[in-house]
């Protein structure tokens, strides 16, 4: 790592550090529903919502209730993505007349499937597919719903485990309204003006020809861009506006831009960690799931930045400067931006992953095989390191609850979290959690590779689906390995170089993101259920104390050890090998 | 379950109305009228035709102007089709090109770039080049080079503008920006606006002669 990519992160970290109490104490207030500064303008509008839409915000849900709730409303917005994508030809605010027929029934399902679990994945060039109408109406309306709901999850599980003797884990449509108008609704709007100073565009105007000074013209899309781009970055959506998202310079004009594109991803689900402090009536217990997902985001941080800082050989053979100069970057920078360099880049790729956000300022696929094991495996430890908004810190509670049950087995205790016993209930749900992800992700690529298609049908024309991968070799296996662990994890990033726009593809994804989302809220849902009913036990001396550094390195443990056993040999066969051929000069 | 789904219907509604219209619209309307000429996708005219836009990248051939980073975006700088090579280090394709075959056109590789650049710059198989000089970008529309990449461009834009190495110079001064706050992101200049710079030297130079 150079100087200033040292630097940079440890400004980076310094601020998030720094912001996390304050935004998290604020969104404690808001979901305890306190009056809090912005109530006075706010409060009507949150009554209003209420009022229009026959909510009861005085009564509470029991998890069965709050679970359903939130299927009912993903089903909801689903369709309706789903409805104005295929009729996006006869909808308004559509400059450069792009038809629903481009958006054949399986990209349009995969589609709204992608928005509605927050991942993002998009399999569609968004410059030549989709409308302003259908970006900001059909898309970007998930980008509030589906970080709100994620919240509202992560929420209810923290009512579950600090609340005692009780049934309710609170009412899930107060917990997403409430999100939206008291946490995302204000930063987003300071936030979209912001971009919009830094160069980002926010307009209807059609796609502009410019006449270039060497004679040539150039088309360029244009598009309400700001006010999407903010609520994509902070909601960790991460579905761009344009085909190369946040690597677009309408997207992310400036290093500035690029600084607050990453801490706006981090903020809410750094925050979230503090708010569960709060929450639990002890700070620290907040810190210590920070503590360990720090150190896991260091490390990747550490690791990605001096992979792509060495560059690739084959390109240094060229005589192509590898060390950086006060001139020029050096490392790789195939696939990468002059503004942002090595270190911008491979520190957003490695936030973008660790939480589930998605949006990339670089292309992945054309990372050095270590430097791209990084995000791979961000996204594999379940997305945890921070995670999503919501998904991160119902995650990594998740894994909280298997280590202390690793800790109780080895000391032959029952264990406690928070002062209420684990038991064989939530230790279940737990694994059944972590089982469905690994086995959607192995189970899908290992599909996905061996499954024999007939070339020119309809599920994947090219024949065999492993065919539509862009590069040859290990790290063919590592597009195709990490598109499933993305769809998965609702992360949404690629190794783009995937041709996964056929319906073999589409709704394999597709059904991935689902179960991703949904199979692991459910059973932590249920643990929530499960946990609000119990009495706290009184702590004696041989209570393990989830607040300490030997709770930390348990919980790394915990997630490290999972994520190992389950992934290595599929990260061994995809880009392990890709860098041993790397380094032995061998290409594909 | 009417209890649910009514009211699953009416918020899906009211996010609808409220996050996917009325938010884009207030924006849409503060950002025309506090910050109009960045909202409208920050234009570049030159004698009143628009010739480009600040950030977005565009190709340039000419020897008498700076050569912007190679892309794949469309057929090269394609500001509707954004997007990088997505080739891997351990490509053979990214290194060593391929020749068009059916239905994709031929793609020139790295070693292949690399010995480009030096024939049209005059430069020794000895000199090393920037690393962004002869790879792709992500978006295909990188709007900037390396300050090294400028440089080595400096004698060949000089030689056949016709303007001195001096005021060639100069003109990439102007437009090199540093580190924002001297830590975030890298040294870039930014092509579009030194060509421009060229060209409007290389007019007042015509009109002195």
């Amino acid at each position: 790592m150079t100087t200033n990519s040292i630097e940079q992160l440890g400004l980076y970290c310094l601020i998030i550090v720094l912001l996390t109490p304050v935004l998290g104490k604020y969104m404690a207030r808001v979901f305890r529903g306190d009056r809090t500064l912005l109530s006075p303008i706010l409060a009507p509008v949150e009554n209003a919502v209420y009022r229009i839409c026959g909510i009861d915000a005085d009564s509470e849900m029991s998890w069965q209730v709050y679970a359903v709730a939130l299927l009912v409303f993903s089903i909801v917005g689903m369709l309706v993505t789903y409805v104005l994508l295929r009729l996006q030809g006869f909808l308004p605010l559509n400059p450069q007349h792009f038809s629903g027929a481009q958006i054949s029934p399986d990209l349009a399902f995969n589609t709204s499937a992608s928005f509605t679990t927050n991942t993002n994945w998009q399999a569609y060039v968004p410059e030549q597919t989709v409308s302003y109408f259908s970006n900001m109406v059909a898309l970007a309306i998930h980008n509030w719903m589906s970080a709100a709901s994620g919240i509202a999850v992560a929420i209810a599980l923290v009512r579950g485990l600090t609340r005692h003797s009780a049934k309710a884990i609170g009412n899930i449509w107060v917990d997403m309204v409430r999100a939206t108008l008291y946490v995302l609704l204000p930063i987003c709007l300071v936030y979209a003006m912001f971009l919009v100073q830094q160069g980002v565009p926010q307009n209807f105007a059609p796609y502009v020809h410019a006449h270039t000074l060497d004679g040539r013209v150039q088309t360029i899309a244009q598009g309400p861009v700001a006010s999407q781009e903010a609520i994509k970055m902070l909601g960790t959506n991460g579905g761009g506006f344009f085909n190369a998202n946040s690597a677009h310079p309408y997207e992310n004009p400036t290093p500035l831009s690029n600084f607050v594109q990453m801490l706006s991803i981090f903020l809410i689900p750094a925050a979230l960690t503090s708010t569960f402090g709060c929450m639990a009536g002890s700070p620290r217990q907040g810190w210590a799931l920070f503590a360990a997902m720090s150190v896991m985001f260091v490390t990747g941080v550490i690791v990605c930045t001096t992979a792509e800082q060495r560059g690739i050989p084959a390109v240094a053979a060229c005589n192509v400067m590898v060390h950086p100069t006060p001139g020029q970057p050096g490392g790789n920078m195939e696939g990468k931006e002059t503004r942002f360099g090595i270190s911008d880049s491979a520190l957003f790729a490695v936030i973008t992953t660790d939480a589930s956000c998605g949006a990339v300022n670089s292309m992945h696929d054309s990372f050095t095989p270590i430097g791209g094991l990084v995000p791979v495996s961000n996204i594999l430890s379940g997305e945890v390191i921070f995670g999503g908004v919501g998904a991160g810190l119902y995650g990594m509670l998740m894994f909280a609850i298997i280590a202390v049950f690793i800790a109780g087995l080895m000391v032959g205790r029952t264990p406690e979290y928070l002062g209420k016993k684990i038991e064989r209930y939530e230790v279940k749900m737990a694994m059944l959690a972590v089982l469905v992800l690994a086995a959607s992700i192995l189970g899908f690529a290992a599909l996905a590779v061996v499954l024999p298609i007939n070339a020119h049908g309809y599920w994947n024309s090219g024949g065999n689906p492993w065919t539509n991968v862009n590069n040859a070799g290990a790290h063919g296996f590592s597009e195709i390995l990490y598109a499933f662990a993305s769809a998965t994890g609702n992360n949404g990033s690629a190794f783009a170089g995937l041709n996964a726009n056929t319906p073999f593809f589409n709704l394999t994804l597709g059904i991935a993101m689902l179960i991703g989302r949904f199979l692991m809220i459910i059973p932590l849902l249920a643990i929530a259920g499960s946990m609000v009913k119990k009495v706290p036990v009184p702590a004696t001396s041989g209570t393990f104390p989830t607040d300490s550094g030997t709770f930390v390195v348990l919980l790394l443990g915990a997630v490290v050890l999972v994520g190992a056993l389950t992934f290595f040999p599929a990260l061994a066969l995809g880009p392990i090998a890709e860098h041993l051929q790397m380094i032995h000069g061998k290409l594909f | 379950m009417l209890r649910i789904i009514k009211p699953a219907v009416l918020l899906t509604v009211v996010f609808t109305l409220g996050t996917g219209i009325l938010f884009p619209a207030c924006i849409t309307l503060m950002a025309q009228s506090l910050f109009p000429k960045q909202a409208r996708g920050s234009l570049v005219k030159y004698h009143g035709v628009v010739i480009g836009a600040a950030h977005i990248g565009q190709n340039f051939t000419s020897p008498c102007y700076f050569h912007s980073r190679p892309s794949a975006a469309g057929n090269g700088y394609d500001a509707s089709d954004s997007g990088g090579t997505n080739l891997a280090p351990t490509s053979e394709k990214l290194i060593h090109g391929s020749p068009a075959a059916a239905g994709s056109p031929s793609f020139t590789g790295i070693a292949q770039l690399a010995v480009e650049y030096r024939k049209e710059n005059d430069l020794a198989p000895s000199t090393p080049l920037p690393a962004d000089a002869v790879t792709y970008s992500a978006s295909g529309l990188d709007p900037d080079i390396s300050p090294a990449n400028a440089r080595l461009q400096e004698a060949r834009v000089a030689a056949a503008s016709g303007l001195t190495m001096d005021q060639v110079k100069s003109a990439v001064a102007l437009h090199t920006r540093n580190r924002t706050f001297g830590l975030l992101g890298e040294p870039r200049v930014n092509v579009l606006a030194v060509n421009l710079e060229i060209a409007r030297l290389i007019a007042a130079s015509h009109k002195v002669k």
